[in-house]
């Protein structure tokens, strides 16, 4: 029998793992690109309520919606980039963080439009659902699928942006975009592909997040709180860094509401603070 | 000469008619968030009104009734207030009603005391509310009503050892103080308690700290929304099995919306309340047919049934003060009425001015295929246990 703390330990994971789908997008666009998308979360709640409408309205597998969330929200988000975004990309930050919070409160207005403010349920395979005991322990097998898709996704990003020619064309162009023009490289096609990766992660973490945390047109300002501590503690543009700090920031929530409920949720901006002071540039910056 | 005499007199005649017709309105200011995160709400109580209207005419003692709307937004007490000074002093309203939300009816409670104004709160159900505006009533419940009702329950009926969990804010604090005091009132016991930050995702650590101490029962209150379902998949995943541990709540954990959330992991989960669909009686089969038929076939829930009493409370004192509409009259004649609503016999409270009525205890189960709350006990001439305890 295994004492409390490893379900404390294995949630806080799980629910860390959560929020690094959903922050990971924004570690690259914000990270790699330099741009601040305050949007990012609109993205994520497009691609939950894509998988949402695919399985209420076509009565689609909740498995084989999440590619076509990561696709759809990919496509808009390239449409956005191309039509409002690469104007802004020399833009100061006040510029584009205004542009973005417009964005995201268009977002808001138009889910509940389409959708109403209520919750959109979905309901998962029953498989996933409840969970397994593992000495003593419940291990919510929703929870553990998370944690995969979470390192898959990282080893695949991490793959992508580190030892292929795309990702050293990414690092290129946003370290030196003149340079890079120069070598060859179509920087303009390339931070549209970033972009475009980074908002399609954030529709499948929308998508994802559905089971745990539920949806409402609210999902687009909810969550981007959480994304920005993420992508803050982790340091800008570090995939690993991210991880790091979705752990860190998932753990110390779940830990700190099953010790010590009377902090309860208050205990993650606590951690962010330590952090922060400690390494101003978050835990695995370079800035 | 005589000409003339006609025509003046024919003028005056006008003249007096035109003032005369004004009066034979009644205007009813309705405040309600019409857009923004309760949108859905306001919708539906919007909904009850118009049926009754629809059900009852639109012309009581003579006067017809006019509706005014004003859309709050969200909970913002500086506009609920500003709306209805403007709903008073500009459109010349005798009536305030609607407010879904605790903040925005204790704002425009202010003004009703100030200008001695009927106002019929329809939903916000903290308990002090009606003691801001001595021209205020409610129709819909306080959460002590139901949360103190389920903790006599559950100590009456072998639930004696409890465990809270309540969103850390005001209506939170409520239920859970009501709860745990009449749950020891009736012999019962509270085991622990947890108060949970209001903006949570997550429940899993709450619950797995409330299994770990291995209560009877656990009682929940949340706000609706998206954290009934939250909490309900958290339950399951957590292996709690309500045939063991026993979870109780008010009726918000399991309203229609929230059902389709929880699926099967709301099975068995026990709640008080005022009002369900379900609810046997002549009237609520009418009443659930006609809204039906209004409404694109969804069910009324509890914004309706409090929309549609509140209309009724609204006709009846008119029908009483032979549609005099001053505040005073409109009160006195509310204070004491007795009727048969959708939900089943009311009253209002002739010295609170706060609802009285039956609290049902019902269970999720599966009718037809359907997750259905189903009514298997209930309390009879519930008061606002907080107001009695006042005096």
């Amino acid at each position: 029998m295994l004492p409390p703390v490893f379900g404390v330990l294995f949630d806080g994971i799980a629910y860390g793992m959560l929020l690094f789908l959903l922050s990971v997008g924004m570690s690259v666009t914000l990270g790699l690109m330099n741009f601040v998308n305050l949007a990012h979360c609109a993205f994520a709640m497009l691609g939950a309520y894509v998988t949402v409408m695919l399985m209420k309205d076509f009565h689609w597998n909740f498995f084989a919606t999440l590619p076509v969330s990561f696709l759809v929200t990919a496509l808009v988000s390239v449409v956005i980039e191309r039509t409002l975004y690469r104007r802004l990309y020399r833009a100061t930050d006040l510029d584009q963080v205004l542009l973005t919070i417009g964005l995201a409160f268009i977002s808001v207005a138009v889910a509940a439009w389409f959708f109403g403010t209520t919750q959109q349920p979905i309901s998962v395979p029953g498989y996933m659902r409840g969970s397994i005991n593992v000495l003593g322990l419940n291990i919510g097998i929703y929870r553990l699928f998370l944690v995969a898709v979470g390192i898959v996704v990282t080893i695949l990003l991490v793959m992508t942006l580190e030892h292929t020619r795309f990702g050293a064309q990414v690092r290129a162009a946003v370290d030196n975009q003149r340079m890079a023009r120069g070598l060859g490289i179509d920087v303009d096609r390339t931070f549209a592909v970033t972009f475009a990766l980074g908002s399609g992660l954030a529709g499948l973490g929308g998508a994802l997040a559905i089971e745990i945390v539920g949806l409402d047109p609210h999902f687009a300002f909810v969550y981007l709180v959480y994304v920005l501590i993420i992508v803050s503690v982790g340091g800008l543009g570090s995939i690993a860094g991210s991880f790091a700090a979705a752990c860190l920031i998932g753990i110390s929530d779940i830990a700190g509401k099953y010790y010590v409920p009377e902090l309860g949720a208050f205990l993650i901006y606590l951690v962010m603070v330590a952090v922060l002071m400690w390494k101003p540039a978050g835990l695995f910056g370079k800035r | 000469m005589k000409t003339m005499l006609y025509a003046s007199a024919a003028t005056i005649a006008v003249a007096l008619m035109a003032p005369a017709h004004a009066q034979d309105t009644v205007k009813i200011g309705v405040i309600l968030p019409y857009s923004g995160q309760f949108a859905d709400g306001a919708k539906q109580m919007d909904a009850g009104i118009k049926l009754y209207m629809k059900m009852n005419g639109d012309t009581v003692a003579g006067k017809k009734i006019e509706i005014i709307r004003k859309d709050v937004a969200g909970p913002q007490p500086p506009v609920a207030k500003r709306l209805a000074q403007e709903l008073i002093v500009r459109d010349n309203v005798d009536i305030l009603a609607g407010f879904l939300l605790t903040p925005n009816a204790m704002a425009a409670s202010d003004v009703s005391a100030e200008a001695k104004k009927f106002m019929v709160i329809m939903n916000a159900a903290t308990s002090i509310i009606t003691t801001k505006s001595n021209y205020s009533v409610r129709t819909s419940h306080t959460l002590p009503q139901v949360s103190a009702t389920m903790g006599t329950w559950a100590a009456k009926n072998g639930v004696k050892k409890s465990y809270t969990m309540v969103s850390d804010y005001g209506p939170g604090h409520d239920a859970e103080t009501s709860f745990q005091a009449a749950l020891k009132a009736a012999g019962g016991e509270t085991v622990g308690s947890v108060r949970m930050a209001v903006a949570n995702p997550d429940f899993s650590a709450y619950v797995q700290r409330a299994k770990d101490l291995g209560p009877e029962s656990i009682f929940v209150f949340i706000p609706g929304g998206a954290q009934p379902a939250a909490i309900g998949k958290a339950f399951a995943e957590r292996g709690i099995d309500s045939s063991k541990t026993k979870i109780l709540g008010t009726g918000e954990l399991t309203d229609d919306s929230a059902l389709a959330n929880m699926g099967d992991t709301a099975l068995g989960v026990i709640t008080a309340w005022t009002y369900d669909h379900n609810h046997k009686s002549a009237l609520n089969e009418k009443f659930v047919a006609e809204y039906r038929k209004d409404n694109n076939g969804e069910n009324p829930n509890f914004f309706v049934a409090g929309g549609y009493d509140g209309m009724h409370v609204i006709y009846e004192a008119l029908k009483k003060t032979g549609g005099k509409t001053d505040g005073e009259a409109l009160v006195n004649a509310a204070k004491g009425l007795k009727w048969e609503a959708p939900r089943g016999p009311m009253m209002i409270d002739p010295e609170t001015r706060d609802i009285v009525q039956t609290i049902y205890i019902r269970k999720v189960e599966k009718v037809g295929g359907k997750l259905v709350n189903v009514e298997f006990d209930k309390v009879e001439n519930v008061k606002d246990p907080v107001k009695a305890a006042m005096k």
